[in-house]
């Protein structure tokens, strides 16, 4: 760095750069606000998918699955399963029926021993988030 | 070390270092999982293992973090701690709710925990690295809070020097943006774009101040170059951080139910956030060059180094892979962002924490600057050990990336995730045998506290 460069210019550069940077960070989120009620289905949230959204979060879905590729690499992603599976009723199908010990020398999701009120719930909750505009994120339907 | 106080440090430091071996077996379980799906079925499933991984990983780091703060802050403020006891309290609060975290995930249900610890009133588990009970977060304040206090007071009595001002407020937005944990609305968009408040703003935000002013401090001491030069560097390279990394968060907003903008400002900016990394190195391998004198710790001086090329690699070059939005459609979410993470964490985080360490524990444990040459030369081995392995496991998940995306997205009959899974499983075999390369290393970096005590420290002469 030239000697003309003094410790004061980088302190201000830092400053303002920072001060500039996080403003307009904050302006795109507001606009980001702003054209999500038409992105994010949010009229499909009711209570039954709040219900699904805590039943996710309290077994810690996300330990092992994606969610809008956000989570663990482990087991499939989950944005689209609705779509992948065509019903909620496939999905609480497949949830109930895992086995309590698992499957011999393969991955298995564990048996949550969930009510049929929460398997609804948990369902309904995929349906609302496959409704959400991604930009056509996933590139193919396996996630 | 100058200040009697400067010793709470070790505290937080012997406890970072046991809860990193805890993190490595964990991660050799899961990484075992990948390959034998039942490992351990049911008794600890994946994401059990998984959240004791990485929360594992973030309280050693904060415990490093803390240290390193509690070493180098009176040093720079050149004053003792204002309170010792508090640092010392606050040790032991924030040990038992991690410990009490971690077991709480091992030993019930995870749903059981959430009713345990009454999530329902203020839901906020179950979301990732953000697993900890609601009480175990408040805990995690109040202990922010007390180590603000402690940290600021000290500062503000005494000398205020660039590292100890960018420090603080690293540390404070550390402590501010873990606010954003207690938001959680039933609206997954409007959840994951404040989740990220936390985790990118902490990662590749206010954490890479922390890193800059702990790097800061060790070159001083360790090179003898001018503070002026230094602290000029630290400034603009903080500068360059935050000037490309808070827009850069944009680079999580493609796919989440964000408007498309994001895009375009996501992938400018992100792709600008190797720049200060990239800075780092060159000023790092700069003022090691210019150095005024040879420290005789020969092995904090290489694990300066190594941070400032393995954050680089990790953090600027593996990040920018996949940063792009074009790229990041078939990348999001693949074993490609294991990669990333794998890399950008130890380069970045694990070896700045490391090199705090390997500074400041000799005077700690009474040496005057440094171990002895045989301690020292175990611990070079353990830097080697460690930083080859995780370049090949990061090279082996990027492999494993690489067929995923194609199989299971770019192909013209993409196949179901599982399929492909089993598909790149020798990958998995390969990056498993790598993290028992790594689980040797850190034995040996753990041996080298214990060889060689009774012999004198290197000298100058050794260490050239």
């Amino acid at each position: 760095m030239a000697q003309a460069f003094t410790k004061a210019m980088a302190r201000n550069i830092f400053y303002v750069g920072t001060l500039f940077f996080f403003l307009l960070f904050l302006a795109l989120t507001f606009q980001t606000h702003s054209t999500l009620p038409d992105r994010d289905n949010r009229q499909a949230i009711n209570d039954t998918v709040a219900l699904g959204k805590k039943v996710w979060e309290q077994n810690d879905c996300i330990g092992c699955h994606t969610l809008l590729g956000e989570g663990a690499y482990f087991a499939p992603e989950l944005g689209n399963v609705y779509k992948r599976f065509g019903s909620t009723d496939a999905i609480k199908a497949f949830i109930a029926s895992r086995p309590k010990d698992g499957i011999p020398g393969r991955r298995s999701m564990p048996q949550f021993n969930l009510s049929d009120e929460e398997l609804t719930a948990v369902a309904e909750f995929l349906k609302y988030v496959s409704g959400i505009k991604t930009n056509n994120w996933p590139p193919s339907p396996q996630g | 070390m100058k200040y009697e106080s400067q010793k709470v440090a070790k505290l937080y430091f012997v406890a970072a270092i046991g809860l990193f071996v805890g993190q490595i077996l964990f991660g050799l379980v899961m990484g075992l999982q990948y390959i034998v799906g039942d490992f351990l079925f049911p008794e600890i499933p994946f994401n059990v293992a998984r959240m004791v991984h990485t929360n594992l990983l973030i309280v050693w780091l904060l415990f490093g973090f803390m240290g390193a703060a509690y070493y180098l802050v009176p040093e720079e403020a050149e004053t003792e701690l204002f309170a010792p006891w508090l640092a010392k309290l606050m040790f032991w609060i924030f040990l038992a709710a991690g410990a009490a975290t971690i077991l709480g995930y091992l030993l019930v249900p995870y749903a059981t925990l959430a009713e345990l610890t009454m999530n329902d009133l203020l839901p906020t588990m179950g979301r990732e690295f953000l697993e900890q009970p609601t009480i175990t977060k408040l805990g995690i304040v109040v202990v922010a809070l007390a180590f603000l206090f402690n940290i600021g007071m000290t500062i503000l009595k005494g000398r205020k020097t660039v590292v100890n001002l960018v420090l603080l407020m690293g540390l404070t937005g550390l402590a501010v943006f873990f606010l954003f944990s207690f938001y959680n609305p039933v609206n997954v968009v409007m959840d994951k774009y404040y989740w990220w408040w936390v985790v990118h703003l902490w990662v590749e935000g206010v954490w890479e101040l922390i890193l800059g002013s702990i790097l800061a401090f060790i070159l001083i001491k360790t090179t003898g170059v001018d503070r002026e030069v230094i602290e000029k560097w630290l400034y603009i390279i903080v500068a360059m951080t935050l000037i490309t990394g808070i827009i850069g968060t944009g680079h999580h907003y493609y796919w989440i139910g964000t408007p498309a903008f994001w895009q375009w400002w996501g992938s400018i900016f992100s792709a600008m956030e190797p720049i200060p990394f990239f800075m780092m190195t060159v000023y790092a391998f700069n003022m090691v060059n210019k150095r005024r004198r040879n420290h005789p710790n020969k092995a904090a001086v290489l694990w300066a180094l190594g941070t400032a090329v393995m954050a680089f690699l990790g953090a600027g070059v593996w990040g920018f892979l996949h940063t792009l939005a074009p790229v990041n459609y078939y990348t999001h979410g693949t074993q490609i962002t294991a990669a990333h993470g794998h890399m950008a964490f130890y380069g970045a985080y694990v070896m700045i924490v490391l090199a705090m360490i390997s500074y400041s524990m000799p005077m700690m444990r009474g040496r005057e600057a440094c171990n002895s040459a045989r301690a020292q030369s175990m611990e070079m081995w353990s830097f080697w050990l460690m930083t080859i392995s995780i370049i090949f496991i990061t090279l082996f998940l990027t492999g494993a990336g690489i067929l995923q995306v194609y199989l299971q997205r770019f192909s013209d009959n993409p196949m179901p995730f599982m399929v492909v899974q089993e598909k790149i499983t020798l990958f998995y075999w390969l990056r498993e045998i790598a993290g028992l390369v790594f689980l040797l290393g850190l034995v040996l970096y753990i041996a080298s506290f214990f060889v060689g005590k009774n012999e004198p420290e290197a000298t100058v002469e050794l260490a050239k």
